[in-house]
């Protein structure tokens, strides 16, 4: 076993008097798929967001390549979602103003790309998931499979460590949630990407090579995620 | 699955013979089991008789003489009708998932049945896995991914089943110990 690439120790994290974590301990290795399962308000997604430093945590620490990022500041922290890791949530969130090819160069281009590679690079990255063709269309012409695609392009442009997939494939049908979690697996195993995957689909959680399952804040260890009315 | 039937269907397509069906069987239903010679021909041989098909020539091309088979009219006609039956929808409620819950309750008690819910859900999850990894291989083809997303979709229906009945033991054992 390798050394973990992120690892997430004792996470609590309270909205307001209602907890939301209760101390999870998550690791991830480099290059592994990690499925965080349970039912809905179980923490998954502020899980997620403690993880990527979206959000911080009350207690606990998070440790990314040996820094615990918690301690980082507001800036730090962004700066290193857009690069070493990529986030994608359950509605594609495009910025509407801009066409597809604008929208996945846009990481690039605030990590200081020039204009031309990024351009190139969103290119291929839309080529690698299959729409290619809807380039220059602004998101709103698009139908939302496209637009979860190119927000998997979009997220997946900067070539991140860690991908973060907060329900990917929950806002679209099944044959559409199936062709990007295969786009989005096929593509994270090339690249070597971890990605911590929130769902609460077992054909999603599936994809991954490891699941844990969430309920009332904590990990449960019965693996169900229901408990005993 | 009857393999009568999907001999038909590779037949329709023009004489084969016994070799040729096996390989075409094993490369268009790759989830399936392979085929043994012995059980084509056994089949070729009840469809003859059957008067479903038909041996059409020999054919020799280096190797050892083989018969080719003609799809008839009559078996034509089968298939045709075969593919117009609607399978009946399963009565998966006699489970032996829903059997063993039951008789845990009965036999032991709601734990006994939470642990056995537990367990098959950690199985259930593992085929899940393997299902998927199948579909993410290089090289799967669309069939591979047809194929596992058959047994995926069953799988995932008895997860849920697993789930919601998990909730439900402590009621269910009031009921069936009343």
């Amino acid at each position: 076993m390798t050394a973990p690439l992120l690892t997430g120790t004792g996470i609590t994290k309270d909205y307001g008097a209602t907890p939301a974590l209760r101390g999870v301990d998550l690791s991830v290795a480099e290059g592994e798929i990690v499925a965080v399962t349970g039912p809905s308000g179980c923490g998954k997604s502020t899980l997620l967001h403690c993880l990527a430093g979206i959000l911080r945590t009350d207690r606990g620490s998070v440790i990314f390549r040996d820094q615990d990022i918690g301690s980082w500041s507001e800036a730090a922290r962004s700066r290193l979602r857009r690069t070493e890791f990529g986030v994608l949530f359950q509605f594609g969130q495009m910025v509407p103003e801009l066409t597809a090819a604008e929208n996945v160069a846009l990481p690039l281009l605030l990590a200081g790309s020039g204009r031309r590679e990024a351009r190139e690079a969103a290119l291929a990255w839309l080529d690698r998931f299959g729409v290619a063709d809807v380039a220059d269309q602004m998101p709103g012409a698009m139908s939302g499979g496209q637009q979860q695609r190119c927000a998997v392009a979009r997220a997946m442009v900067t070539r991140p460590r860690v991908l973060f997939a907060d329900e990917p494939t929950g806002a679209l049908d099944q044959l559409n949630g199936e062709q990007v979690m295969l786009a989005i697996v096929r593509a994270v195993r090339e690249e070597g990407t971890a990605v911590v995957l929130v769902t609460h689909e077992a054909p999603v959680a599936a994809y991954a090579d490891r699941e844990i399952v969430l309920r009332d804040g904590a990990v449960d260890p019965t693996g169900l995620g229901v408990g005993a009315p | 699955m009857s393999t009568a039937h999907v001999l038909l269907g590779l037949l329709a397509g023009g004489p084969r013979h016994g070799y040729d069906l096996k390989r075409a069987h094993d490369e268009r239903l790759p989830q399936a089991k392979p085929l043994a010679y012995g059980q084509v021909y056994a089949t070729l041989g009840r469809l003859e008789r059957d008067g479903f098909v038909e041996q059409s020539g020999q054919e020799q091309e280096g190797g050892p003489e083989r018969t080719a088979y003609t799809l008839t009219d009559s078996g034509r006609d089968r298939l045709t009708e075969w593919l117009t039956e609607i399978e009946p929808p399963a009565p998966y409620v006699t489970s032996t998932l829903f059997a063993k819950v039951v008789v845990a309750l009965l036999a032991a008690d709601a734990d006994r049945a939470r642990e056995y819910l537990t367990a098959q859900r950690i199985a259930h999850m593992t085929r899940l896995r393997e299902l998927t990894a199948v579909k993410t291989a290089p090289g799967a083809t669309v069939g591979d991914v047809v194929a596992a997303d058959y047994a995926i979709g069953h799988l995932d229906a008895d997860l849920r089943w697993l789930q919601t009945t998990l909730a439900r033991v402590a009621d269910l054992q009031k009921e069936v110990i009343a």
